[in-house]
């Protein structure tokens, strides 16, 4: 029952901004809904690490420690964003950026996302996993499309064509898959369902598994955004809507890594070789350099923090393919922290467009004189994403070096390279911006009302985890970790 | 193995998935929007009968609900939308000029061999009667990805995404007899939604560049 009640909220959220979404009062129903999701979500979380996992409708459900701890992320930055995105409407509403219409096409769809979301953490049927992220892409596309311009349609275009490919990929690979499992499992039902799938991995035909492997990773990496299958991934977020940009960046490239993890697990039970964890450190590693070093030249603000964001998934896939109880958490500790601060950061960047009217580097000039408050929120967001103490990124980035050096000592310089590139080209943009340009200032618009609480509870997050919790969230994780066989290798 | 009593029909099966193979070679030289579509329905109706065939001599019901369900979809529904969505855009008679068909066609045959290679090792695990046609449906699949990345229209480019589609039934038919039926209605429809986000991107971009010829969206350039 848990299980249905957190699809229910956006289900219903869905529909009723389908037929209200254009009237003034939706943006705080909108806000309802995400905050009603929220709240199921951390019961069923609750409720999951207190008596264990859950299955539910015949089996197609599911969640355990692991889903649970992307559900909770999932509906608590939904919500959070859905904060943002009501300040952030309401401004554009007032430029005249925003007809009615586009609201309730918006709005309704940030329900349809959330939902499609949290139906790929709870499914335990492989296959409806697959239909649910292909439905997070058909939404996220129109909403890549929002705003209409050239530019947008062109960007969602892109990721239309890129990720429709990809994740045909992904269902060859669940053929494959269901193709294996079915002789141990029999036909029908029960053989794409991953808690079956689980109990048998070890009698699953290997060299099957080893190719829907590849398959899940070209297929589902696309969506997580891995080089070189990433190329969707900047445009995507610059042209879309920053709240949107925001649960991108957040979640969405999360859960695709969530549903490569899930199938990991299959794959390094069938498999007996390394095969799994060395695809996910090549492709971690590439993303992670490519990522870092295409931040160099960037002049739109927020393409680079997507390619921050690519060279993060890529650190968090890459501790995944180092492995072991160790790797294993530090790259779950830093999707939880990447998650929080990158939403955030994307908060941040989409007001700082809004008040600069621009999205170009060299023309974002003056915050911290404009906007004191947003300056501030730039420098911390950018100092929390790079890896300064104490925030969580720290903590992920310093546990992903250490397990480094012991497992795979080659890669240590390369890294070391990426963060201290990233650390740089993000220090100095962000001075740039903040700093003055010599113009005498003119504010062409009026001073819009900027809400802050979203930005700082999500910075703040990250602080309290880097600083006083990562030992509680470390006990927490490695239960979650190690109930579904993620700490092995 | 023993001859399998239904020879005739076995010849049948393999015999659609040559032309189903054959369809996906078509679909890269072929020029003109309509026979695209037509191709298409094609592709549906070969699938239609391969699934009808291999339910037959599988006996395994389920698949009849399949062919069911791929015909009304493939053959009839999907088609008569594309060639509504051409008559709204008043893109019927419309020819894209084709680069290098030779060079796409070579290409196209080591692709095939390369589907076969792959597919080998797992045809030979397969249980089902047609199991020999696996590599027929990885080499479609990568024979309309290829029409994907070379064709510059977006029609076409939906077409090459559903080509894909057909191509992943076709082997998921021929591997195991079809996915859960659950899946099956769910990918269903998600290629329903797609192709109705696909139509309504097709009057945006028309809307926004005045054209559905891609040249012109990679002029407007991002960054």
């Amino acid at each position: 029952m848990f299980l249905l009640s957190i699809l229910l909220s956006p289900l219903i959220g869905a529909f009723v901004m389908g037929f209200v979404g254009h009237t003034k009062a939706a943006s705080r129903l909108n806000i309802l809904f995400s905050f009603l999701t929220f709240g199921a979500t951390f019961l069923l979380a609750w409720n999951v690490f207190a008596n264990g996992p859950l299955v539910g409708l015949d089996e197609q459900l599911f969640a355990d420690g692991f889903s649970a701890i992307f559900i909770v992320l999932t509906g608590g930055i939904g919500a959070t964003t859905s904060l943002f995105s009501h300040r952030y409407m309401a401004i554009e509403k007032s430029r005249g950026h925003l007809t009615g219409e586009k609201q309730r096409l918006y709005l309704s769809l940030y329900q349809v996302f959330l939902l499609t979301m949290l139906v790929v953490l709870v499914s335990n049927n492989l296959g409806l996993l697959w239909v649910s992220l292909e439905g997070a892409t058909l939404t996220t596309v129109l909403l890549v499309a929002w705003s209409r311009t050239p530019e947008s349609v062109k960007a969602a275009w892109k990721y239309f064509i890129l990720c429709g490919v990809g994740i045909a990929q992904a269902l060859f690979g669940t053929i494959l898959l269901y193709f294996a499992s079915e002789k141990t499992l029999g036909p029908g039902g029960t053989a794409l369902l991953w808690t079956h799938l689980a109990a048998v991995k070890h009698t699953l035909e290997p060299t099957v598994i080893g190719l829907a492997f590849v398959f899940f990773i070209v297929g589902y990496g696309t969506k997580v955004g891995l080089v070189p299958l990433h190329n969707w991934l900047p445009d995507a977020h610059a042209e879309g809507p920053a709240p949107i940009s925001a649960v991108l960046s957040g979640l969405l490239l999360n859960v695709a890594l969530y549903a490569i993890l899930r199938i990991k697990v299959l794959a390094d039970g069938s498999l007996h070789n390394p095969l799994t964890a060395h695809l996910l450190m090549g492709f971690g590693l590439l993303s992670v350099l490519l990522g870092s070093l295409s931040m160099w030249k960037r002049q739109d603000i927020k393409r680079l923090f997507a390619y921050s964001s690519i060279e993060h998934m890529g650190l968090a896939t890459f501790a995944f393919g180092l492995g072991g109880p160790m790797g294993s958490f530090a790259g779950l500790l830093h999707m939880t922290a990447h998650s929080l601060i990158k939403s955030s950061i994307f908060f941040v960047v989409g007001h700082i467009v809004q008040t600069s009217g621009s999205q170009k580097i060299p023309e974002i000039r003056d915050v911290a004189l404009r906007t004191p408050s947003l300056a501030r929120a730039l420098l911390i967001g950018g100092l929390a994403v790079t890896g300064i103490p104490p925030f969580a990124i720290f903590a992920s980035e310093f546990l992903i070096l250490s397990v480094a050096v012991r497992r795979a000592p080659w890669s240590l310089p390369l890294l070391l390279l990426a963060i201290i590139v990233t650390f740089g080209v993000l220090y100095f943009r962000i001075q740039e911006m903040n700093g003055e340009s010599g113009r005498s200032l003119s504010f062409p618009n009026e001073k819009p009302k900027i809400t802050f609480y979203p930005i700082w509870i999500h910075f703040g997050l990250a602080f309290l985890i880097g600083l006083f919790f990562t030992h509680e969230l470390g006990r927490l994780y490695g239960l979650a970790l190690h109930s579904i066989g993620l700490t092995n290798g | 193995m023993a001859p399998h009593p239904h020879l005739l029909a076995n010849h049948l099966v393999g015999m659609l998935g040559s032309a189903l193979l054959l369809s996906a070679f078509a679909n890269l030289a072929m020029r003109r929007l309509t026979s695209l579509v037509r191709i298409f329905a094609l592709q549906g109706l070969l699938l239609t009968a391969s699934t009808l065939a291999v339910a037959i001599l599988s006996s395994e019901t389920h698949l009849l609900f399949s062919a069911l369900f791929t015909f009304i979809f493939k053959v009839v529904l999907l088609p008569t939308i594309l060639f509504r969505l051409m008559n709204r855009l008043h893109i019927q008679g419309e020819v894209e000029s084709l680069v290098n068909v030779p060079s796409t066609m070579v290409i196209g045959l080591g692709i095939v061999v390369f589907s076969f290679t792959l597919a080998a090792p797992i045809s030979e695990l397969a249980s089902t009667v047609s199991k020999g046609l696996i590599g027929v449906g990885l080499a479609s699949l990568l024979l309309s990805f290829l029409m994907m990345i070379t064709r510059r229209k977006a029609l076409t480019q939906l077409l090459g995404f559903l080509g894909m589609e057909n191509a992943l039934f076709f082997s998921a038919i021929n591997a195991t007899y079809g996915m859960p039926m659950v899946v099956e209605l769910g990918v269903a429809f998600d290629v329903l939604v797609g192709t109705f986000v696909f139509g309504i991107f097709f009057f945006q971009i028309r809307e926004t560049f005045e054209s559905l010829d891609l040249k012109h969206m990679d002029s407007s350039s991002l960054e």
